[in-house]
């Protein structure tokens, strides 16, 4: 922010302003229906702590949590609340490592990415991401899959 | 009203019912201070949201991480909704042209200076070419073991038609010192944590590259303003370098008497082992090379995978080949696995930095299962290989032949 002038800064300031009183206001309107659930897939949340995830249970179909796509399973929760309140579930479901592995994505993000402390639930976490989400081994180059066929006709 | 102002304590009383008691731990967090919640981005379709293909594949939706398939890639200039995007940070979400201005600053200019769009539209030449930019991490879904990251598979690639001014030309303007040896950017996208004092990524190039024709600060794409995605209203295009260097939302350019030291520029990032290692290993930082130019590539981009066709019918293949700043002399096709090649034709680059048509008619000698692999080979005569390249802890410069499956029947 050091590079915008004094005037910029304190339009922005004003504008941020008001997008915390719009914040306020629709946390209060939906407040009632549903207190703090889990955003949408991909809608931009405040990466300020864990959000909270009550109630998952009634979202899991076929073993995967269908709002983040997350495999259900023993630390679900911890994942969600502390994974995707600054990214994606996707950039999770997406990488595989074993737990060693992970443990080496959480500390790069504590040290360079603002990831707070995980505590006693780090070992939770890891436990459920070195199980739901390890490597898998494919060979040098893996055979072609999910070829979608179709006539072709020139 | 309360409850908003308490969020960091209301989320923590919530937390300690529903997780703590779980484990019966306690929840400790390091928080920075100073988060204000943004204004709620209720449209996730990126077809909406940014024009995009509904066959482009969405990697990850916060950043937004999306790539194309091979299919998507058929047109010479890759038109904005089939090009790939790849954010490290949020999107900014005010942008003003009229007011958005570049300042060029840093250890190696005698003063900084501070241009308008407008004036950087007016005062310098301007300049068209049609340029790849491809991610460093392209391919990186092949390497085992994995890397971490976005787990991108052919389609972080484009050659689109770029319109802007030379940086060489603003870097005459303003005056550079001799010791000058690097150019780092900075833009104005947000970093995920949403901490004002982080840079999502700070890259850049060395001054050689700088000087190049075609390294641009870009304001148009396809002859439109560049989408917001892809840097509204002023990017930096270094074709051949891995994409990340071609920054986005540009407002500022440092001149360094040293490497630029911004985000995402220090090893493990955008580098890989100077030597070769096994696949595994720990590599310490002070190994590492930055990446700069990225290695010769081709893509089949006709016929989509998965044609079935009739016995005796040829087959019209084309696609493009690119080889960082070096051309591509030659493409081959194999249908037998690599035991037998045969040329395609190819088109010289319209400009240095622009990917070269490749075209070729098969026929198939019987019936059954083919797969149709390209390679491309540069002008040193180095090829991509049909294995996955050198492991390397980040996954980056997979360059292994793109290959495509066909039934005869």
């Amino acid at each position: 922010m050091q590079h915008l002038p004094t005037n910029l800064r304190l339009l922005m300031g004003a504008g941020l302003l008001i997008l915390v009183l719009i914040g306020i206001g629709v946390y209060f309107q939906t407040e009632q229906s549903e207190t703090d659930t889990i955003p949408k897939d991909g809608e931009i949340r405040n990466a300020v702590a864990p959000l909270q995830v009550d109630g998952i249970e009634s979202q899991v179909k076929n073993g995967i949590h269908e709002p983040t796509g997350f495999i259900a399973g023993e630390g679900l929760s911890l994942v969600i609340a502390h994974c995707t309140a600054c990214h994606s579930a996707k950039l999770v479901t997406q990488n595989r490592a074993d737990r060693e592995g992970w443990e080496k994505m959480i500390r790069w993000m504590q040290r360079t990415q603002n990831l707070w402390d995980l505590g006693e639930q780090e070992a939770a976490i890891l436990d459920y991401l070195s199980e739901n989400y390890a490597p898998v081994q494919t060979g040098r180059r893996p055979p072609l899959t999910n070829i979608d066929w179709y006539e072709l006709k020139e | 009203m309360k409850k908003s102002f308490n969020r960091r304590k209301f989320i923590k009383n919530a937390s300690l019912g529903s997780m703590a008691a779980l484990l019966g731990a306690e929840i400790v967090y390091a928080l920075p201070d100073g988060y204000t919640p943004l204004a709620l981005q209720q449209n996730q379709d990126p077809g909406k949201l940014f024009g995009k293909h509904k066959e482009m594949r969405v990697l990850n939706d916060l950043p937004w991480n999306i790539e194309a398939q091979a299919h998507l890639l058929d047109d010479s200039v890759t038109p904005a909704a089939k090009m790939f995007i790849r954010n490290n940070g949020l999107i900014p979400e005010e942008i003003n042209p009229e007011t958005w201005t570049l300042t060029i600053k840093g250890e190696s200019v005698p003063q900084e200076k501070t241009y308008s769009l407008e004036t950087l539209k007016s005062q310098f030449p301007t300049h068209t070419y049609q340029l790849v930019l491809e991610c460093g991490g392209n391919g990186r879904s092949e390497y085992y073991p994995p890397a971490k990251g976005n787990q991108w598979t052919i389609g972080a690639v484009s050659c689109a038609s770029w319109t802007g001014i030379r940086l060489r030309d603003v870097l005459r303007d303003v005056g550079i010192n001799e010791d000058a040896v690097y150019i780092g950017y900075y833009g104005a996208d947000t970093h995920l944590s949403r901490d004002p004092d982080k840079n999502p990524i700070s890259r850049g190039i060395p001054l050689n590259k700088a000087m190049e024709d075609q390294t641009l600060l870009a304001f148009a794409m396809n002859g439109e303003d560049i989408p917001v995605a892809h840097g509204h209203p002023l990017r930096l295009i270094a074709s051949g370098f891995p994409a990340s260097a071609s920054g986005k939302w540009i407002h500022t350019l440092s001149i360094r008497n040293k490497i630029h030291d911004g985000e995402k520029m220090s090893p493990p990032s955008y580098s890989v082992p100077c030597e070769p290692v096994e696949p595994g290993i720990e590599v310490p930082n002070e190994d590492m090379c930055i990446i700069e130019n990225m290695p010769v590539k081709s893509l089949i981009t006709y016929p989509k995978s998965g044609a079935l066709i009739g016995a005796g019918q040829p087959l019209s293949i084309r696609g493009h080949a690119w080889a960082g700043a070096k051309k591509v002399q030659t493409v081959d096709y194999s249908i037998d696995f690599g035991a037998t090649w045969k040329s395609c034709s190819l088109q010289e680059p319209v400009n240095p930095f622009a990917w070269q048509r490749f075209e070729a008619t098969i026929s198939f000698p019987e019936k059954g299962y083919y797969e149709v692999w390209a390679k491309a080979t540069d002008t040193d005569g180095i090829s991509q290989p049909m294995l996955t390249p050198g492991w390397n802890p980040k996954g980056y410069l997979n360059n292994a032949c793109h290959r495509i499956a066909i039934k005869i029947s």
